[in-house]
């Protein structure tokens, strides 16, 4: 296992420089040259110039990615060319904003998910199971955009009991520690302010939630179905155990593996895809922070914001991988 | 027993849930006591968040929208239009020649960080963006005529004569000099404050303004409290001011609706009567200075003819496009200026819609059957241009009854504007809105022959037009200026590279109880006599 976990992670770097590679000749593909979109619509030919040759973009592309490489080795993901602030330094908010939600979201989508395909399974053919998967088959069809905009009117502004947009009220803004506003305002033992972030995070939260929801819920029910049918279960039955127990305790260990294989890609998703919802609610996370900087053709941050993405998509797969092995004994890694 | 068990662990789930929702609610009724007591502070929402906080560094709007409230210039524009009144400087003298101005500057002024305003402070400003280069300082550049070392650069030097006097020696009249001074990026920073913190002046801001930069947190807020010592007595009024970025117009209503904002801007035409009947909420119209235009690249296939052109502005329906796309919120242009500038030509017919006639210029130009071209439609919404798909659309449909096939394209915004400065458009959707209310920064800036590759997007050139528009920049008498500029709207008007659309009011909505705001033309507003009642 061990081993195996040394070898997984080594497979990393081929994975990622052959990533780097790809995202640098992506985006300098893409017509439009940053100094003309930083200086705006507004700017002389002669500053156009004069700042493409300060950002050394009009050297060769082997030498830039080299100067970019040799950077990341040393840790520098590059400095932004909008802000000029390096972008190791100003990624970390960005990046806990989007996990905080995206965790939330998960969270959501995986208690739900996961119960509502169980009951589906246990109750096949019942209303329930229809009306479970009929409401999965919308929440994967539903547009983001326009759920985030409902949630808000109907939830923030004619129920009143949310709040429509951002991570914290504004009017009372939080210090922030680790920038994880739920983990700050404990530590700062600001309940109040933990209230606040928690309401927050719901409208958003539900709306990243409802389509890894429904895809678990689909997921979960089909893989419980083929468990339930085995011998196994109906032994267990046999014996006078309920069925709660049955269904939870000895079918779930079993059906779990390939909704533990959804939910880790899922989530790796949200990390990066999450730009609908962080515009709606103008959260501000990593999606965003990349999204702008297409716009801006920050090409440092957007080489490194996916990178980093990258890195964390790969490493929850990792986790993903070895909890297999945890939770099915016959599963081995050698 | 299925059935029982079903019903249990829903009852459970409906249990938890209406938990959730009753916690929700107590949490809610705390949340709004709060804001009662939040009445100095205003919350204003807006699309995006700045570049930079040093005014002499950037050219985006989002940026000067701020600075415009921690620093002040020597000049500002009035509060409706972009006429001048006196700022940091009280009087001044401009010699017969229009070379020497002298500024008598306001006594007992001091920065942000305690240091004074004066002379000297004028003069290290404006000697470090004229010792600048275009990457560093974009806009004195473009407004002076380049820095220190260029024979196009407009001012020859800058002294202090004495504490409280500046004098500005020019190689060669500026028209538009005054206004050129008032312009949110000539804002004078503390001399101090630019030698403390180098490079990073721009997120440690140090002027004289209404407000004291106090916090920036990026894509989210930037936090300005009130300056105390404001040298106008009794302002600003605003304990705070907080500037929080909501990029989609919708959700910024929403965020308006809740209470969480006070004062949003962009406001979709189309949201207004969203608001109708809210006593709790206002509209306020900021007055036009802008327009949106269908550039019709004069390089490109049939384009290079006039009478196409000019066949094009025959065939569209400026008034019903005003109607279904700004919700009125409109007037159709007939010029490439707003009338709001000194030197707007009103004697100018507008080329009305008329599809025979144009039907007729299409056959004298060789295309009795039409043709075939793109017609480019801008990605991102703005107050000249909200939908710029829909009236494309709409444009389609129009220039489809003369028999000239236009098919839509579009292209993320960088990527559209690239191309479109190449030429690679044919016609295509765009629009500008002035800096200082001077037809220069129109005419010139968007359709002199200088201009190719910058913002002339559609190439035309015209040697004539050239001649007027240089003249008019050194001629400093007003009407002789303004004659000049109309003869170069006749000329424009004549040669079709536009089909000017509209100039547009941009609406913004805030609460009932907002007091003094005045939305100012230039799309930068200062916050000094905002106040909640």
């Amino acid at each position: 296992m061990f081993a195996y976990t040394v070898r997984r992670v080594f497979m990393v770097i081929p994975v990622l420089l052959g990533m780097s590679l790809v995202v640098f000749f992506m985006i300098r593909a893409i017509p439009g040259n940053p100094a003309q979109v930083i200086l705006g619509q507004k700017a002389t030919k002669e500053a156009v110039a004069a700042l493409t040759h300060k950002l050394g973009l009009d050297q060769p592309w082997y030498v830039q990615y080299v100067k970019y490489l040799g950077g990341l080795l040393r840790g520098d993901l590059g400095e932004s060319i909008r802000t000029g602030t390096a972008v190791s330094h100003e990624i970390w908010p960005y990046l806990a904003a989007t996990l905080e939600l995206s965790l939330a979201a998960m969270f959501i989508a995986v208690i739900i998910g996961v119960n509502a395909g169980i009951v589906s399974a246990w109750f096949q053919n019942s209303w329930f199971d229809y009306a479970a998967m009929v409401l999965a088959l919308i929440g994967v069809s539903m547009p983001i955009f326009w759920l985030g905009l409902m949630e808000q009117w109907i939830f923030a502004i004619h129920l009143d009991w949310l709040p429509t947009a951002g991570r914290e009220e504004v009017r009372n803004p939080i210090e922030p520690i680790t920038h994880l506003y739920l983990i700050d305002t404990l530590l700062q033992g600001n309940t109040e302010q933990f209230v606040e972030v928690l309401q927050h995070l719901i409208l958003p939260s539900v709306a990243l939630a409802t389509i890894p929801m429904a895809i678990i819920a689909r997921i979960t029910r089909s893989s419980m179905l083929e468990v339930m049918k085995s011998d196994y279960v109906r032994t267990a039955r046999a014996k006078g155990l309920s069925m709660f127990w049955v269904v939870y305790k000895h079918s779930l260990k079993n059906a779990i593996i390939p909704v533990l294989t959804v939910i880790g890609l899922q989530t790796g998703l949200l990390l990066g895809g999450a730009i609908l919802t962080e515009t709606i609610f103008s959260w501000p996370g990593i999606g965003r922070y990349i999204y702008d900087a297409i716009g801006y053709r920050d090409y440092p941050v957007i080489q490194s914001g996916i990178l980093v993405v990258a890195t964390i998509f790969i490493f929850i797969n990792l986790i993903v991988d070895l909890l297999y092995a945890a939770i099915d004994p016959r599963i081995k890694y050698n | 027993m299925k059935k029982k068990s079903l019903t249990a662990l829903l009852a459970f789930m409906l249990a938890l849930s209406m938990a959730l929702v009753g916690c929700g609610k107590s949490e809610k009724t705390s949340g709004s006591a709060k804001e009662g007591t939040a009445q100095s502070t205003l919350v204003y929402g807006r699309g995006g968040d700045s570049v930079s906080l040093d005014p002499a560094t950037v050219t985006d709007g989002e940026s000067l929208k701020v600075t415009k409230n921690i620093f002040d210039t020597l000049l500002d524009y009035n509060d409706n239009d972009t006429s001048i009144k006196p700022a940091l400087a009280e009087k001044w003298d401009i010699s017969k020649d229009g070379l020497t101005y002298t500024f008598k500057l306001r006594k007992g002024v001091k920065f942000h960080d305690g240091t004074d305003f004066n002379a000297e402070a004028v003069v290290f400003n404006f000697e470090r963006w004229a010792n600048g280069n275009a990457d560093k300082f974009p806009y004195y550049g473009s407004m002076f005529g380049g820095y220190k070392n260029d024979e196009s650069h407009v001012i020859k030097e800058v002294k202090a004569l004495d504490d409280y006097t500046v004098q500005f020696v020019l190689k060669r009249p500026q028209a538009p000099f005054l206004k050129n001074l008032a312009m949110p990026p000539f804002a004078i920073a503390s001399p101090a404050a630019v030698k403390k913190y180098g490079d990073k002046f721009g997120e440690n801001p140090v002027g004289t303004g209404p407000f004291v930069f106090k916090e920036w947190k990026r894509n989210e807020r930037i936090v300005l409290e009130k300056n105390k010592d404001y040298w106008m007595n009794g302002y600003p009024k605003l304990n705070q001011l907080i500037f929080v970025s909501i990029p989609d117009n919708s959700a910024r209503l929403n965020a308006l609706l809740k209470g969480e904002i006070d004062l949003m801007e962009d406001l979709n035409p189309t949201d207004l009567k969203q608001l109708e009947g809210k006593k709790d909420f206002q509209i306020f119209k900021r007055p036009s200075m802008n327009v949106g235009y269908v550039g019709l690249t004069v390089t490109r296939g049939p384009l290079k003819n006039k009478l196409v052109r000019q066949a094009l502005n025959y065939a569209v329906d400026k008034k019903a496009i005003i109607d279904a796309f700004y919700a009125g919120q409109a007037e159709p242009a007939k010029n490439p200026m707003p009338p709001s500038i000194p030197g707007y030509n009103d004697a100018i017919q507008d080329y009305p819609f008329d599809l025979e006639k144009a039907k007729q210029l299409l056959a004298q130009a060789g295309y009795p059957n039409g043709f075939e071209m793109e017609l480019w439609a801008m990605p991102v919404p703005r107050p000249y241009m909200p939908d710029g798909k829909k009236v494309a659309e709409a444009l389609q449909a129009n220039f489809a009854k003369i028999g000239v096939k236009a098919k839509i394209v579009t292209y993320e915004w960088a990527t559209y504007l690239d191309k479109a400065a190449k030429g690679e458009a044919d016609a295509f959707l765009l629009g500008w809105t002035g800096d200082n209310g001077d037809a220069d920064n129109f005419l010139y800036a968007l359709l002199d022959k200088d201009s190719i590759g910058s913002n002339n997007y559609t190439y035309y050139s015209n040697d004539e037009l050239h001649k007027i528009l240089v003249e008019a920049q050194t001629v400093s008498d007003e009407n002789q200026r303004n004659e000049l500029y109309k003869k170069a709207q006749e000329i424009i008007k004549d040669d079709a590279p536009w089909i000017p659309l509209v100039h547009s009011t941009p609406l913004l909505a805030g609460k009932t109880n907002i007091k003094g705001f005045n939305p100012h033309p230039t799309g930068s507003d200062k916050f000094t006599k905002v106040e909640f009642q």
